[in-house]
C-alpha cells in the first residue's frame, strides 16, 4: 500500500504529530516502503493460526483491590512543564 | 590506578573482598576513566559524585561483612533506566529535564546488591535504533577502529552507550534493554558480551517503554561470568510488572561448570541467506568447530519462518510503540511547545520533542492499528509471530541451544546506512526472531575480522534456560580466547 499525502496527514493527526506540508511528500514516501516491506507478511497463509497475544505462557496475576501507594502529589507535580495549586496547568479547553 | 579498570566484575568482587583496594579507589579509577573518554559521547549524565558516596557507603558494608553480589562495583545505567533523582532522557528530546521521583526496578535491585553507578548511557532514542545515531544528545563513538582506519565507527544500538563504555573500560559492566536486539547487536559490534534474559526474567517496571511485549533488560559484561553474576542481581519477579515471571532465581554462575558434553547445538539453514558475508560465515564455521571440540553435538535445524520476522517485528514494535509514545503529551514531564489549543499544545510538542526514526515508527503504528487496517496488518503480524515462536519451540524439541551470527556485519562507520530505515533496520536481522519468541539470546565476542573489528556469534536458548545458555557461552568464550582490546585500552 503507499500512502498518499492527505493518509499521512491523517495518520499525523490521529498520532498528534504536528507534520508541515512540504515534509509531507518525503514521509509518504519513507512510510510506503516501510509498508511495502512489511506487506510480505501476506503471502504467508496464517488460515486457522492464532494470534500472538502474550510472549509469556502466564496467567496474569491478580492483586487485592487496595490503596498501596499515593501521597506523593508535590513529587509527581514536580516534573510539570506548568502546575498551580495542586493541579497541571493546559490551555483553556472550555470557553 | 588504570589496572583497577581493566578487571572483570569477578575479579573485582575478590579484590575488594580480600582488601587488595577499596570500593573508593575502584569508582574513582572509573570515575577518571569516564572523564578521560568524554569524547566517545558514551554517557548522556554522568554522576561521579553520586558513584563515590555509594562507593563509600559500599566500603562500610564491606568492612562490616555486609556485602551484597556487586558490593561496591562501578556499572554504567543504560538512560532508559528510571533513577531516582537522577536525569532520565531516553536520549529524546521530549523528556528534557525528567526527574524520576521513583527507581526502576532492575536498578534497584542492582543498588540493592551493592552496586555503584557511574552514569547514564547513550542510546538510540526510545532505544530505536541499530546505531545510536538517532540520540538527540549525538551519536556515540565505538573505542574500537579499523586497522590503518581512524574513521570513527558506530557502536550499534540501541545500547551503544552501554556497549562502549563496557568495552572502553569506563564500567565493570553495564545495563541494556534489548527489544529487537539491542543489547545484543553493539555487543557483537563491541567486542563484549551482552545477554537480553527470557522476557519476563527481569522486571521492566521503570523503564521508558518502546515495545511492551518485547523489552528485557539484561547484562552487557567483558566477560560470560560477568553477566551471569549481574544477572543474578537485576533478575527476579516483581509484582510491579504483571509479566514478570513468578520464577526463583537460580545461581547463574554455578550453571558453569565447563562441561556441555552431549549437548545438542542447532544450527539454522535459514541463517545462511545468500549473500551472508564470508567473514560472517567463517566466524560461525570456528563457533560450531569449538563446540564440537568441547563434545556438543551440532545439529542442522529448520526455523522456516525467519525470512518473516523482520516485517513482523516492524508491525508489532511500532505499533506498540505508538501506544506507549501517547503518554508524551507536554502535561506532566519533560519539553512542551505552546500551542493555541491543548490539541495543539501536544501536536507542536510532539512534533518538536520526537526526532525522525521515533516520528516513523509512531506514524506507521498508528497507520497499522487504525481502522480498516488493523486485521491486515497487525493481527496479521501477531499470527506470523505465533508461527516464529512455533519454529523455535519445534526446534528445541531437539536441541538443547542455537548458534547464530548475532550480526550480519561488522560496526559500519558513523553516519552509514542513515539514507534508508529499511537499510537499518536488517542490522537486526538474526536477533529480532529470538526476541518476537521471547527466547534468551547471548552473544558472545569471537574474533576479529579482517580489518581487526570484533565479530559476535549468538546462542539462543530455551524459555528461562539462561543457565545451559551460559554454560555453552563459558564454553566458547574459552575456546575464542578473545583478547583483543579496542584503541586507547592500553594492553
Amino acid at each position: 500500500m503507499s500512502l498518499d499525502k492527505a493518509t499521512v496527514r491523517t495518520i499525523a493527526n490521529l498520532a498528534r504529530i504536528e507534520v508541515r506540508d512540504e515534509e509531507l511528500d518525503h514521509l509518504a514516501g519513507e512510510l510506503s516502503n516501510i509498508l511495502h516491506f512489511v506487506e510480505q507478511l501476506s503471502e504467508v497463509n496464517t488460515d486457522g493460526v492464532e494470534p500472538m497475544t502474550s510472549v509469556a505462557a502466564l496467567e496474569l496475576p491478580r492483586r487485592a483491590d487496595v490503596v498501596s501507594d499515593g501521597n506523593c502529589r508535590e513529587r509527581i507535580l514536580a516534573n510539570a512543564p506548568e502546575a498551580d495549586d495542586g493541579f497541571f496547568l493546559v490551555p483553556k479547553v472550555v470557553e | 590506578m588504570t589496572a583497577l579498570t581493566r578487571l572483570t566484575i569477578a575479579e573485582a568482587r575478590d579484590g575488594l573482598a580480600r582488601g587488595d583496594f577499596t570500593a573508593m579507589e575502584l569508582t574513582e579509577a572509573h570515575n577518571r576513566a569516564v572523564e578521560a573518554a568524554r569524547g566517545l559521547n558514551a554517557f548522556i549524565t554522568e554522576t561521579p559524585e553520586l558513584a563515590m558516596e555509594q562507593a563509600a557507603a559500599s566500603h562500610e558494608r564491606i568492612r562490616t561483612g555486609r556485602a551484597g553480589a556487586l558490593e561496591g562495583l562501578p556499572l554504567a545505567i543504560k538512560d532508559l533506566f528510571c533513577t531516582e533523582g537522577v536525569l532520565t532522557t531516553a536520549a529524546s528530546h521530549i523528556l528534557d529535564g525528567f526527574v524520576p521521583p521513583y527507581e526502576s526496578t532492575v536498578t534497584a535491585n542492582l543498588k540493592k546488591a551493592g552496586a555503584v553507578m557511574v552514569g547514564k548511557t547513550n542510546l538510540d532514542e526510545f532505544a530505536m535504533g541499530s546505531s545510536n545515531m538517532t540520540s538527540h544528545y549525538g551519536g556515540v563513538e565505538n573505542p574500537w577502529r579499523k586497522r590503518g582506519d581512524n574513521r570513527p565507527l558506530v557502536p550499534g544500538g540501541s545500547s551503544g552507550g552501554s556497549a562502549a563504555a563496557v568495552a572502553a573500560r569506563l564500567g565493570l559492566g553495564a545495563t541494556g534493554t534489548d527489544t529487537g536486539g539491542s543489547i545484543r547487536q553493539p555487543a557483537a559490534f563491541c567486542g563484549i558480551v551482552g545477554l537480553k534474559p527470557t522476557y519476563g526474567r527481569c522486571s521492566r517496571w521503570g523503564i521508558v517503554a518502546f515495545a511492551s511485549s518485547l523489552d528485557q533488560a539484561g547484562p552487557m559484561t567483558r566477560t560470560v561470568r560477568d553477566a551471569a553474576i549481574m544477572l543474578g542481581a537485576m533478575a527476579g519477579h516483581d509484582p510491579k510488572d504483571s509479566t514478570s515471571a513468578p520464577l526463583p532465581v537460580p545461581d547463574f554462575e554455578k550453571a558453569l561448570s565447563g562441561d556441555i558434553r552431549g549437548l545438542k547445538v542447532g544450527i539454522p539453514r535459514e541463517y545462511r541467506p545468500e549473500g551472508l558475508a564470508e567473514e560472517i560465515a567463517a566466524v560461525w564455521e570456528r563457533g560450531i568447530a569449538w563446540l564440537k571440540d568441547a563434545g556438543a553435538e551440532p545439529v542442522e535445524i529448520s526455523l522456516p519462518h525467519t525470512k518473516y520476522a523482520l516485517p513482523t517485528y516492524y508491525i508489532v514494535a511500532p505499533a506498540e510503540a505508538s501506544s506507549n509514545l501517547a503518554r508524551y503529551d507536554g502535561v506532566r514531564y519533560g519539553l512542551r511547545v505552546e500551542g493555541a489549543t491543548l490539541d495543539d499544545m501536544y501536536r507542536k510538542t510532539r512534533a518538536a520533542g520526537f526526532g525522525a526514526e521515533v516520528k516513523r515508527r509512531v506514524l506507521i503504528g498508528t497507520y497499522v492499528l487504525s481502522a480498516g487496517y488493523y486485521d491486515a496488518y497487525y493481527a496479521k503480524a501477531q499470527k506470523l509471530r505465533t508461527l516464529i515462536a512455533g519454529d523455535f519451540k519445534t526446534a528445541f524439541e531437539s536441541v538443547d541451544v542455537i548458534l547464530t551470527p548475532t550480526a550480519p556485519s561488522a560496526a559500519f562507520p558513523l553516519g552509514e546506512k542513515m539514507d534508508d530505515p529499511i537499510t537499518m533496520y536488517l542490522n537486526d536481522v538474526f536477533t529480532v526472531p529470538t526476541s518476537l519468541a521471547g527466547l534468551p539470546g547471548i552473544s558472545v565476542p569471537a574474533g576479529l575480522n579482517g580489518e581487526g573489528l570484533p565479530l559476535g556469534l549468538q546462542l539462543i536458548g530455551r524459555p528461562f534456560d539462561e543457565e545451559t545458555l551460559l554454560r555453552v557461552a563459558d564454553v566458547m568464550e574459552k575456546a575464542a580466547e578473545f583478547k583483543a582490546l579496542p584503541a586507547g585500552v592500553e594492553a
